[in-house]
């Protein structure tokens, strides 16, 4: 059997790339994407561990952490439309007017 | 090296791939198409960790739902391509310094679990339908007000989302 | 009819004796201003006549059953070992007090219907009316609570009660002198009436708490029971408490040395001074004695006190009265050397004859002062006649000419004018003058008669004051009745209405009567019906021996006055006085007529003994304690100034302006420094931020993991 151990590494490789995603890139979907590659990251983590502990609370969990990104991508969604909308632009770096 | 092992292997080699693809490719397009990838090799992984039920909701919402409606809007929106130069210069290195930070942390963490004892998982016992009927069992009683809220916080999540992007008159785009 | 306490008998009633009169003052509070006149003094009436049936039945009662009853009404002040409540004590000698307090009570209510609508100074005006009304009734109310009480606090609350009330009714008309010009004598009058009186309520207020710190209670019988073992362990007690006693009686019943209030007290109106000033309150005191009597009893030299100053005052008021021209000043000195004569009694331990020349006492006098009330109304009407007839000639010189109604040297040969108030007024003065068969008679010749077996000195000045009372009995009458009219107006002077008129009468009836009431054995042969206040009252005081008519005392009495009438026949009457003419006795009296015309300079001699240094020292006190030292200097200098100095200087400059003004301002100044350094890292790229959370998460994780 593959050690839980391993996927926690997977998981934690996976959670990184999504961290340097949301860090490096400009274009907001792809930042979004990334975001979404950190909660599959986690995910994968509250699997291995209910497997571990041979429970389904982490089953559960990942369950409602799927419909919560549901929703946050639907809203997330729907808010780089509207910035479109104004800015004509997807690009993170031109949305500084919170500059203080 | 035994045959669950060379599975896992070649699964995390795919994902962590997909993963680095979607962080470089200039196309959003080509970075949904590497994350759906992704995805799926995190769905098997969840297969492979005795929860299919996960596994079929992660193929069906994530790179189903989710990943279809990242689509709709990169084509909506235009693949735009974004100016070489950024504004931001030191962003990437620091991020690079960062990422490799946070790595050594995890792994340093899961070395020491390792060290202490972190057991290897166990042959699976579970039966696959069981696993799915327990499952649901503990959600319909025991998670029971969670599980109404999160309808509730789907129906907000529609009603935003509509609100967000409705034309307002004379709006033009 | 309540009947509970012992059946068949009325002794539940005696609440209203109090209430009746309440309630009749509360109407008129609330109802007066609208109704008339005659209405309000008909309800006032009606309330003091229901406290006069109340106390006749309660008088019925005990003559059914003699024993005391007392009858509790409330819980007043209930600390520890202290309880006081306001119950009320029927026995022989309260009701007696209750029976003349309601019964001439009632007379002079109905007299002062007629004699204050006729007061000059009424001007129609009929919350004057009511307000008279309403302070009589609270009067008559608070003498009944003073004469029911069941202990010395309940009594205490009558005393100042009517003390209040002499005090309202003698300022009734605080603004006016008798003609109504503006003047504050009267307001001055009750001052000081006022102020005597708290002297000696002072001194019986410590006799009440002296009482309550060795006797343990307030309430009589307690007290009374325990006066023996008292006087035995600590007969220091029964003296101070007598004779601080003494003071509250010498303050309420006008004695040397407090008695100079009440002739100012004939400030007030008439029915007042008849009412308050001569009837009831000032019986007060003599009441005060006779209830504290196991108390005097005890100790003897006490005893020789009270009869010595009783009958010192006595003689000393009489002689002033023979002096005074003022027809309601003779009558108040007249009233203080009557209540000397009480004192004295009281004082040798006669209390029946007290109690007896009380009740008399009461009937002649108030009678002779509404009489006098309704000869000055006379003359008012006469003056006002004139006023009248001749409205053009005097038009011009009328406000400043000084015309005093009240004076007997403007009156003379009323008796033509007013025929009923002569005789009236006659009759009152034979019995104050104690001519036989009349009321004054009998009892003045009771208290001579135990003075002669047992104290022969205040025997002697009895005597000597009892032939100054009819000498100036015979010259009043002369002066104002007989003779020629000594100015125009007592030519004009007017009869009384009926209203006035009756009652008078009945009063006058009471004082020819008023002797059978306590008839003397005569020759040894004893009436029916004689002895009845002594039998009455001894069911209360105990055995009292009952008087006798003792032959060579009476005989010298009345010989006495007699003889007193024929000087003053002589002197006043044989040669009338014109007018303008000086008092006859002043030729041959001299200095000593002088020293009676200016009451002995009493009045001067408290000027100058007690007001004035009095002034002087409150001048003092204001100007140099209290503004110079505790207002200029005290408040203005030290608190004043070093509250400035330590708000401006120390408070303001340094703690403020130096602490924490400047602490908040480095503060802020501080805060604007920190925030221009750190605004730069608000860039407002997303990602920036971004990267500050991975930093955040990196450090809490590398923290978690090193722990």
């Amino acid at each position: 059997m593959v050690p839980v151990s391993y996927y926690l590494a997977i998981s934690g490789i996976l959670f990184t790339l999504g961290a340097m995603g949301v860090l490096i890139r400009r274009n907001a979907l792809v930042i979004f994407m990334s975001v979404e590659l950190m909660l599959n990251a986690g995910n994968l983590a509250f699997v291995a561990f209910a497997r571990m502990y041979n429970t389904f609370s982490g089953q559960l969990f990942v369950f409602f952490v799927m419909t919560v990104a549901a929703a946050e991508v639907a809203v997330g969604l729907a808010l780089i439309v509207a910035i479109f909308r104004t800015k004509n632009s997807i690009n993170v770096d031109q949305m500084s007017s919170l500059k203080g | 090296m035994n045959l669950d092992l060379i599975v896992f292997l070649v699964l995390a080699l795919t994902s962590v791939a997909s993963a680095i693809g979607m962080l470089l490719s200039r196309s959003a397009i080509y970075a949904a198409l590497y994350l759906v990838m992704n995805f799926m090799t995190v769905a098997i992984f969840y297969l492979l960790l005795g929860a299919p039920f996960i596994a079929l909701s992660q193929v069906t919402v994530y790179a189903g739902a989710i990943m279809v409606l990242f689509l709709f809007v990169v084509m909506l929106l235009g693949t735009e391509a974004l100016a070489p130069t950024s504004v931001l210069p030191y962003q990437r290195n620091a991020a690079l310094v960062l990422g490799a930070l946070l790595v050594v942390e995890i792994g340093y963490w899961i070395w020491r679990g390792a060290m202490t004892g972190l057991i290897p998982l166990p042959s699976s016992e579970l039966n696959s339908m069981t696993s799915v009927q327990a499952m649901s069992k503990m959600l319909f009683s025991q998670y029971l007000l969670p599980f109404e809220v999160t309808s509730v916080l789907l129906l907000v999540a529609m009603i935003g989302a509509i609100v967000l992007t409705i034309k307002q008159k004379g709006e033009r785009g | 009819m309540p009947m509970q306490t012992t059946s068949g008998l009325f002794f539940s009633l005696v609440p209203f004796v109090v209430f009746f009169p309440v309630i009749g003052l509360l109407i008129n509070i609330i109802f007066g201003g609208r109704m008339g006149e005659k209405v309000v003094g008909t309800i006032a009436s009606l309330a003091a006549g229901a406290a006069f049936v109340a106390s006749v039945l309660l008088a019925y009662s005990l003559a059914m059953h003699p024993e005391t009853v007392i009858v509790p009404f409330a819980e007043w002040i209930h600390i520890g070992t202290l309880q006081i409540d306001w119950a009320f004590r029927v026995d022989t000698l309260s009701v007696t007090m209750m029976l003349v307090v309601s019964g001439v009570g009632t007379l002079i209510h109905i007299y002062a219907i007629g004699y204050m609508h006729e007061d000059v100074r009424f001007k129609g005006d009929v919350n004057r009316y009511r307000r008279f009304f309403v302070f009589l009734n609270l009067f008559i109310a608070m003498m009944m609570i003073l004469v029911s009480g069941d202990s010395y606090m309940m009594l205490f609350v009558g005393w100042e009660g009517v003390g209040l009330c002499s005090f309202l009714l003698i300022g009734f008309w605080y603004d006016m002198d008798t003609l109504g010009r503006p003047s504050f004598a009267n307001a001055n009058a009750a001052k000081k009436a006022f102020i005597a009186n708290r002297v000696g309520d002072f001194g019986f207020l410590i006799a009440g708490l002296i009482i309550f710190w060795a006797f343990g209670s307030f309430q009589f019988d307690a007290v009374f029971a325990r006066v023996p073992e008292i006087a035995a362990a600590m007969p220091w007690v029964i003296v101070a408490v007598t004779l601080l006693m003494l003071v509250g009686v010498a303050g309420k019943s006008a004695q040397i040395p407090l008695f100079v209030w009440l002739p100012d007290a004939m400030a007030g109106p008439t029915p007042v001074s008849a009412l308050i000033h001569a009837a009831t309150m000032v019986t007060a005191g003599v009441y005060l004695i006779v209830r504290s009597a196991p108390l005097y009893s005890v100790n003897h030299s006490v005893q020789y006190f009270v009869a010595t100053l009783g009958a010192a005052t006595a003689l000393f008021a009489a002689t002033i009265a023979a002096g005074q021209y003022d027809i309601k000043k003779v009558l108040a000195y007249s009233t203080i050397s009557q209540l000397g004569f009480m004192v004295a009694a009281a004082g040798m331990g006669a209390y029946v004859a007290a109690i007896f020349h009380l009740v008399t006492h009461a009937f002649f006098k108030a009678l002779l002062f509404l009489d006098a009330g309704s000869v000055i109304l006379g003359m008012e009407r006469g003056h006002h006649h004139l006023a009248h007839v001749h409205a053009e000639d005097v038009h011009g010189g009328h406000s400043s000419e000084v015309f005093d109604p009240g004076d007997m040297r403007n009156m003379g040969g009323l008796r033509k004018q007013m025929p009923v108030t002569y005789w009236l007024y006659l009759i009152g003065s034979l019995a104050l003058a104690g001519i036989f068969p009349l009321a004054g008679f009998w009892s003045k010749d009771e208290i001579l008669l135990d003075a002669s077996k047992n104290y022969p000195h205040v025997y002697w000045m009895l005597l000597i004051a009892a032939f100054f009372t009819a000498f100036y009995m015979g010259r009043q009458i002369w002066m104002v009745f007989f003779g020629k009219p000594r100015t125009a107006v007592a030519e004009h002077a007017e009869e009384s209405p009926r209203v006035m008129t009756v009652p008078l009468m009945v009063l006058a009836s009471l004082s020819v009567l008023g002797g059978l009431l306590n008839l003397a054995t005569i020759f040894g042969i004893t009436l029916p019906g004689a002895h009845l206040l002594t039998e009455w009252l001894g069911h209360t005081l105990g055995e009292v021996e009952p008087g006798e008519l003792d032959l060579i005392v009476a005989g010298v009495s009345t010989v006495l006055a007699l003889l007193a009438l024929y000087f003053s026949w002589l002197i006043y009457a044989r040669k009338p006085i014109a007018a303008g003419q000086p008092d006859p006795l002043k030729k041959p009296l001299g200095p000593i007529f002088f020293g009676m015309e200016n009451k002995w300079f009493i009045d001067e001699a408290y000027q100058f003994l007690f007001i004035n240094p009095y002034r002087v020292i409150s001048k003092f006190l204001a100007d140099k304690v209290d503004w110079a030292f505790w207002h200029d200097w005290f408040h203005d200098r030290v608190i004043a100034g070093s509250y400035i100095w330590v708000s401006t200087v120390l408070l303001d400059q340094y703690a403020d302006q130096r602490g924490i003004d400047a602490f908040a301002n480095a503060l802020g100044a501080g805060t604007k420094r920190l925030s221009t350094i750190m605004r730069v890292w608000q860039n407002g790229f997303v990602r920036t931020y971004a990267l500050t959370v991975l930093v955040g998460v990196i450090a809490i994780l590398g923290y978690l993991l090193l722990k």
